[in-house]
């Protein structure tokens, strides 16, 4: 489907490979002389995907449809804004009517020491871990180095103080959000749903600047378990 | 010279001396001129001589920058002293498919800040890709106390917040629409900021692309005070029960763009519900354009078939619906000149378009599903009937799965009037799916057929045969756009070479190198840009032309905005464009300006 398409990696193909035309009756000469770009998820640098790329590299093995996972960059030519609407309705078909669901959920994110601004829909994603790997992409300096690798799919144990202050010291660049209330706040202290609807903006900030957040993020956890 | 000597010089002629001969000529001229509304006629007037030009500057009133990076405001700002519209369009059209890396610029702030103070009488602002802030939107408030119109189409950067202060603060506001931006929530409740004392003097408001609830109240009293609205656009947070409120205070209505058209809750009175909605919309006798219907219950579609008769535009691309739930609705819309709709209707629902609407100017078809399947629910059936029964058409926006040479070339003898073709097959590389022959014959047929063709989109699989085509015929063709097209350089150099008139050419992975874009080094100038992405062009290649065109910036990019722009070998995007007055300034690092 259509997550991380902001922040998809493009990569060229050697030689004249395409997946797209798939039709084996087709009379097409294979002379199409260039290789598409595919666009690949961020999380799937593995060796699986090496060897799909191989196979649709091989002009031999174009029989069948693309890989789900790969798609094109902007193709078909939709505009955003109408893909998030229709996309926003088949959501709202499939669930229980919600009043506020639909639609995207932009904020924006800022990093420090980066120069521009951006913009992230929360509603792209389905963990805390896509989110990190979505962001890691946008600011290719930014790593979370151990504070995005705690268990629990990206949820930080906010219970035990001192381990989150010697978390908060390691890490080079910890992500930081705003919440409705106007607060600001560790990513990861409520379940992904909870943060998708509160979070109004994202900062990313050095783990020794976001000290100062920690005892909050601790207090909370203690309120709501 | 002196007067007096202008004087003796004219006597001795035998001639008549009339004191500031230019000057009369130019009060002539400037009351002549006034009425010339055309920009092409304007351009072409201000090219006569100096004193045409100086007259013409003085009477401009409406002033269009098709390119914000063309001209520096101030530049425009000295030319034309007395101006009471202005439109700029910035980023290329690539940027609405996330091909343009965000922060590539296009910023409103520049225009506003040197326009606050030359265009004190301004009236209306347009603008589309552009980059708006909430303190742009400020100073548009705090500078122009006649402002009247503010049109934002495919914007961002501003919130509810910069909308609040628009409209509390600009008393003459006649004009607000909002098209398809992206408008974050500020949570600032700005309808409720719109003033309160008498009526006001609203036209038209459009907010349906807003995503964040709305406060009903405000906007009920508002609708209420405004007799002069004629266009009102909702967004999603209104229900089919709120519209309804809304239609009873506004019969006057022209152009309704509906909430979701579905109910809040479940109701038990839906029976009687249902009659009036049937009857709200028969108060409004004079609506001619409908859209909207987001999250459509498809059941309450005929509850605006009172209206269908009148109608000349009808949106329903965002309306889930079947040809059955069609069919009902659109056998009364015989005036129908503008139908945007979803091809869940099938070739079965466009059967029944083209069987009423023999008015049909513009049709557009989007796909609900993106993915390259072999199967669609749209295909050459429906092409082929509405090309046989909308005789009229001009403007056609089609996505499908699969064609065929024959439908595309029975709508290029069909539809002699098309000035617009975009034909996406969204299948890449996909040939005739009957006979298995690449697309070159039917958009050869067009190009050739079509007389009065000003744009054109191609897909599906294309040999240079076609851009051979397209060169020859497409005399006309101003505005082209190219995906995974063709098979050597010829094919970008019979376009470069052939197509006389062509101002914006847009490609992306297609096989065009260096030596094409060489061939066109003659035209470049004439145009407003060229944008090649994912091609074959090198850093050298591009350097040519900007060595050989430094009137032309030649921008260099990579998506991803990784440094440096190039993809191995290639560049991975290249978009060049004429500007008077140099490079920008404010090119993020990842551009590269050759």
């Amino acid at each position: 489907m259509m997550h991380l398409k902001e922040t998809e990696l493009c990569l060229g193909l050697p030689g004249g490979g395409d997946a797209a035309a798939a039709d084996s009756n087709s009379k097409v000469t294979g002379k199409r002389g260039y290789s598409q770009t595919v666009d690949l998820m961020l999380n799937l640098q593995t060796k699986d995907d090496s060897s799909k790329l191989q196979n649709i590299s091989s002009k031999d093995s174009i029989i069948k449809p693309p890989p789900a996972k790969a798609q094109v960059v902007g193709w078909p030519p939709v505009r955003n804004y109408r893909k998030n609407v229709i996309k926003a309705q088949k959501n709202n078909n499939n669930e229980v009517v919600e009043i506020s669901g639909g639609g995207a959920a932009f904020v924006k994110v800022s990093m420090d020491g980066a120069p521009y601004l951006r913009k992230v829909d929360l509603k792209l994603y389905e963990s805390y871990q896509q989110l990190s790997d979505a962001l890691g992409n946008m600011f290719s300096s930014f790593t979370m180095g151990d504070y995005g690798s705690q268990g629990g799919g990206g949820m930080i144990d906010f219970m035990n103080e001192s381990k989150l202050m010697d978390l908060l010291n390691t890490s080079e660049y910890v992500p930081s959000y705003q919440d409705k209330d106007g607060d600001w706040m560790l990513v990861g202290d409520v379940p992904w749903q909870m943060f998708v609807d509160s979070c109004k903006r994202l900062r990313i900030m050095k783990g020794s600047d976001a000290i100062g957040l920690a005892p909050r993020a601790v207090e909370k956890c203690k309120n709501r378990c | 010279m002196s007067l007096a000597g202008l004087a003796r010089d004219a006597g001795d002629a035998g001639d008549y001396f009339i004191p500031y001969p230019d000057q009369v000529l130019e009060n002539v001229l400037e009351n002549v001129l006034v009425f010339l509304k055309s920009r092409r006629d304007r351009n072409a007037v201000s090219l006569v001589c100096k004193s045409w030009y100086r007259a013409e500057a003085y009477t401009r009133s409406e002033v269009f920058i098709g390119n914000c990076y063309a001209v520096a405001p101030r530049r425009v700002t000295k030319r034309f002293a007395r101006v009471r519209s202005v439109t700029v369009k910035g980023k290329p059209r690539f940027a609405d498919f996330s091909l343009l890396p965000q922060d590539w610029g296009a910023h409103f702030t520049p225009w506003v800040a040197v326009m606050a103070t030359a265009y004190r009488a301004l009236e209306k602002i347009h603008l589309k890709r552009m980059s708006v802030t909430d303190d742009d939107l400020a100073v548009v408030a705090h500078s122009f106390p006649n402002f009247k119109e503010l049109v934002l189409v495919c914007c961002e950067g501003f919130g509810t917040g910069g909308l609040a202060v628009v409209v509390s603060e600009c008393r003459h506001l006649r004009v607000l629409e909002l098209i398809e931006d992206e408008v974050f929530d500020d949570e600032v409740d700005w309808i409720s900021c719109f003033p309160s004392d008498g009526p006001s003097n609203l036209e038209s408001l459009s907010f349906d692309c807003v995503e964040s609830p709305i406060n009903f109240e405000s906007l009920e009293k508002l609708v209420a005070r405004s007799p002069l609205l004629k266009k009102l656009r909702l967004n999603r947070h209104v229900s089919v029960q709120l519209l309804y409120r809304l239609l009873i205070r506004a019969p006057q209505l022209t152009h309704l763009g509906t909430g979701s058209f579905s109910p809040l809750e479940e109701s038990n009175n839906e029976n009687t519900r249902e009659t009036d909605y049937v009857s709200a919309f028969a108060a409004c006798r004079s609506i001619v354009g409908l859209s909207g219907f987001r999250e459509i219950a498809p059941e309450y579609l005929p509850a605006i078939i009172p209206v269908c008769a009148n109608l000349t535009s009808l949106n329903l691309s965002y309306a889930n619906i079947d040809a059955e739930q069609l069919k009902p609705v659109i056998r009364h819309c015989h005036k129908l000149q503008v139908f945007w709709v979803l091809d869940s209707i099938c070739d079965e629902g466009l059967q029944a378009v083209a069987a009423t609407c023999k008015d049909l100017r513009e049709l557009r078809v989007f796909p609900i599903d993106g993915a390259e399947n072999a199967e669609g629910p749209v295909s050459e059936v429906g092409l082929l009937a509405i090309s046989l029964g909308c005789r009229k058409l001009q403007s056609i926006l089609y996505f499908c799965q699969q064609m065929t040479n024959a439908a595309v070339v029975a709508m290029s003898k069909n539809c002699p009037d098309l000035v617009v073709f975009r034909l996406c097959i969204i299948g890449r590389y996909r040939p005739d799916h009957v006979t298995g022959e690449p697309m070159d014959e039917g958009f050869g047929a067009i190009v050739k057929n079509c007389k009065k063709l000003t744009r054109l989109a191609v897909s599906g699989l294309l040999t240079d045969m076609a851009f051979s085509y397209i060169g020859q015929y497409g005399k006309l063709v101003r505005t082209l756009s190219v995906a995974f097209a063709g098979d050597s350089d010829i094919g970008l150099k019979y376009v470069l070479e052939g197509c006389t008139n062509l101002q914006k050419l847009e490609i992306r992975d297609s096989p065009f190198g260096d030596s094409a874009l060489r061939s066109g080094l003659h035209h470049f100038s004439n145009m407003r840009f060229v944008w090649m992405s994912s091609c074959q062009v090198t850093q050298e290649g591009c350097l040519d032309v900007a060595r050989q065109l430094p009137r032309l910036v030649v921008e260099v990019f990579r998506r991803d905005e990784e440094e440096g722009g190039q993809r191995g070998d290639f560049v991975d995007t290249l978009y060049m464009y004429r500007s008077l007055d140099g490079p920008r300034a404010d090119a993020p690092l990842f551009v590269k300006i050759l």
